[in-house]
């Protein structure tokens, strides 16, 4: 090495390495929640990374709605089979059966808020003290002012005005029983800085990130692919259109956008010249202005 | 660009009204860090508001009780990218009660944006923001002196507040202070350079933040590794396998370098430096790493790895400026978790040295209470040996905090002197 610096790319995966491995110490049973979306591929990449040649030392979480696009799935167990880690799967028809959750009804139902109670029921049964995510703070006003080690009370609720002060990279993860942590080791990269580590690392994402030719229908104001969870309106129209995803969640209210990127080259020159942020086209953020801080505080991701 | 795309990390400080908010807000939207969804959002609430134009702090408010109150209350992170640098803004809040957070900011900023409104000058709210920047040894400090549309663009305004700050810094321990004159509203040496004050010869904001040297923020000389984790695979490929983990926190590390083991004093050699699937023959701070040794030595999380040639202080007694983060004060019969590097140790407060006055700067001494805020130099004993350097040599093996053993709450944090 001819340099006596890191490159940005370098220094924020010491970092998240970092973190990884305090989480690793620090508690006792700590999970990584694995969406099957890119931010979730890069933190169990970055895990791979920190602790080899020992594989991944937690299991991976997935809070299924349901609603999954089939090739998400089938990414998550292919991707928990290679790295020989434990798959826990917490299901919100589950949640839902049990009476722990009340189905939202009509045209823009999403199961999205029904994840909290699956998620924090998941946590109680299983005993787990740290979530890792995939959060960044980039994403969304309320995320940007979140700790990387994250406390959470016994009811699983986030209290931002009363934040534990995060100083030098001293990570404080003393929880009292029943209480536990989230942690976002990837707190401090943006939307592109994830897209040139996966190229640069060349990780492997779910196809539905490239554009292909896919059956969607136009609602609030993007392009829902065509699922059999939805229920379609007079005046909605099924179309084939070359769109891709820019982020991965709940099929029902993930929209697309139409896009020519078929690879990654020409998906971090899309990304980099974009006008609109990746949570744009998520419905679930749309609801009002303070969507999101609304579900954190409850005890959402 | 991404080979050589350095990362920056600044922090802002202003009294309320200084309109921090608004420069932070002017350097996103003029490096078009901002989406057009963010604008959209922002335009409708500032026409809301009854404001002319758009309102550039709301991009930088991020919850509700602040957006309804038009306050920061918390640290909130923003991020941009130009061709240079990429940056991490640590927005924290200017009033008094929330110095805490101020200090959370500036524990990792390379540099400090202090904004001083050019009708005011000089007040208390700059002067304990300039303290706190130079206890936490920030290594570059950027006057930023706002509104100067106010003041018609004088020059000679502009001249005797940078007289002022200097008269008053000169107090304090600063490599580096740099003065500014700008309009974060107008965006007058923000991005661009002003048009309005061509007397001002010096670079604009971004441009000083892009070229900025930081290559000496780093500690390059005294090699420190604080162990993480111990990693022991067993499997049939690494069945001798014994990694140990951490974060280089400072200087450089070589294979085959001769190294002692704090607090045990063992001593070996680096057998080899392991990231992921690659063995590197030199690595340096602030890289996350393995290495292996050459004898099996016990070794644990919370130990030290340094060279033979430069070790740090193994001490069970230290002094730290500490400031007070905690919402209750201080009890003196409090044992504490203090963390330090990867290691947790318990520890009492045995004694106040003094406090100081964040108005004055000066030392009250014969003071045995501490609340929220507070900052003072205090005397901590450890239940066993932590391997230290003075904070001014090394922010990260010279700092520590307080976790409050009952609510584990973060209660402190403190500089090694």
């Amino acid at each position: 090495m001819g340099k006596y610096y890191l490159n940005y790319l370098d220094e924020l995966e010491a970092e998240s390495i970092y973190i990884l491995r305090e989480v690793w110490a620090q508690f006792r049973n700590p999970v990584i929640l694995f969406s099957g979306g890119k931010d979730s591929i890069v933190v169990t990449r970055l895990a791979q990374k920190a602790f080899y040649p020992l594989k991944v030392p937690f299991p991976l979480l997935h809070v299924d709605t349901g609603h999954n696009f089939p090739a998400t799935i089938a990414f998550r167990d292919n991707l928990s089979k290679g790295l020989n880690t434990q798959l826990i799967v917490a299901s919100v028809q589950e949640s839902i059966d049990q009476g722990r959750v009340l189905e939202e009804k009509g045209k823009n139902a999403t199961r999205n808020s029904l994840q909290i109670t699956t998620l924090l029921d998941v946590i109680e049964e299983k005993r787990i003290d740290c979530a890792i995510g995939g959060g960044r703070r980039d994403e969304e006003k309320s995320r940007a002012k979140e700790r990387i080690f994250s406390h959470r009370d016994i009811f699983g609720q986030w209290d931002p005005k009363n934040q534990r002060p995060e100083l030098w990279h001293l990570y404080n993860g003393g929880y009292q029983e029943g209480e536990h942590f989230r942690s976002f080791p990837i707190s401090n990269w943006t939307e592109l800085d994830i897209w040139n580590y996966i190229k640069r690392e060349k990780i492997e994402i779910p196809s539905l990130y490239f554009a292909h030719k896919r059956e969607v229908l136009w609602r609030n104001d993007s392009w829902i692919p065509f699922s059999s969870f939805l229920e379609i309106d007079k005046g909605e129209e099924v179309v084939s259109k070359k769109v891709r995803f820019r982020t991965l969640g709940d099929i029902t209210i993930t929209g697309g956008i139409e896009s020519e990127c078929d690879d990654i080259n020409k998906i971090i020159q899309e990304v980099a010249a974009m006008r609109n942020t990746e949570r744009g086209n998520r419905s679930d953020d749309k609801r009002s202005e303070t969507a999101m801080e609304d579900r954190k505080k409850q005890g959402y991701f | 660009m991404i080979e050589t795309n350095q990362l920056f990390r600044f922090t802002t400080a202003g009294s309320v009204d200084d309109g921090k908010s608004t420069l932070i807000g002017r350097l996103l939207y003029d490096s078009k860090s901002i989406f057009e969804d963010q604008l959209q959002a922002v335009e409708r609430t500032s026409s809301k508001k009854g404001f002319n134009g758009i309102d550039l702090a709301l991009f930088t408010d991020g919850l509700k009780d602040e957006r309804e109150q038009g306050i920061t209350i918390d640290v909130a992170y923003r991020y941009f990218t130009t061709p240079k640098r990429k940056f991490i803004i640590a927005d924290t809040p200017g009033h008094i009660q929330y110095t805490r957070n101020m200090v959370t900011g500036a524990s990792t900023a390379n540099a400090a944006l202090i904004l001083v409104d050019a009708r005011h000058g000089v007040v208390e709210q700059t002067k304990r923001h300039s303290f706190i920047a130079s206890l936490l040894n920030i290594p570059h400090i950027i006057v930023c002196i706002n509104k100067m549309d106010l003041v018609d663009f004088d020059e000679k305004v502009y001249e005797e507040l940078c007289v002022q700050f200097k008269e008053f810094s000169s107090k304090l321990l600063v490599q580096d202070i740099r003065f500014i004159p700008i309009s974060a509203l107008l965006g007058d040496n923000v991005v661009q350079r002003s048009d309005n004050m061509n007397w001002y010869q010096g670079a604009p904001l971004l441009h000083t933040l892009e070229t900025m040297y930081i290559g000496s923020d780093t500690n390059r000389v005294d090699a420190r590794f604080p162990i993480q984790n111990v990693l022991r695979p067993q499997t049939d490929k690494f069945m001798e396998y014994r990694g140990y983990t951490g974060k280089i926190e400072s200087g450089v590390f070589r294979k085959g370098d001769e190294i002692v083991v704090m607090p045990s004093g063992l001593t070996s050699k680096i057998k080899s430096i392991d990231v992921f699937e690659e063995e590197l023959d030199v690595a340096i701070a602030p890289m996350s790493v393995a290495l292996t040794l050459e004898d099996d030595i016990d070794v644990g999380r919370g130990d030290m790895i340094v060279r033979s040639n430069n070790t740090p202080e193994a001490v069970k007694d230290i002094v730290v400026m500490l400031c007070w983060l905690g919402n209750t004060p201080l009890n003196l019969k409090t044992r504490f978790n203090l963390q330090h590097t990867s290691n947790k140790q318990l520890a009492v407060i045995k004694e106040i040295i003094y406090k100081i006055n964040i108005d004055t700067l000066e030392r009250v001494e014969g003071n045995q209470d501490l609340k929220m805020n507070d900052i003072a130099k205090v005397k901590i004993s450890i239940a066993r040996p932590i391997m230290v350097d003075t904070y001014r040599k090394n922010r990260n093996t010279g700092s520590i905090i307080l976790v409050d053993g009952k609510s584990n709450e973060t209660v402190a944090a403190g500089m090694i002197t």
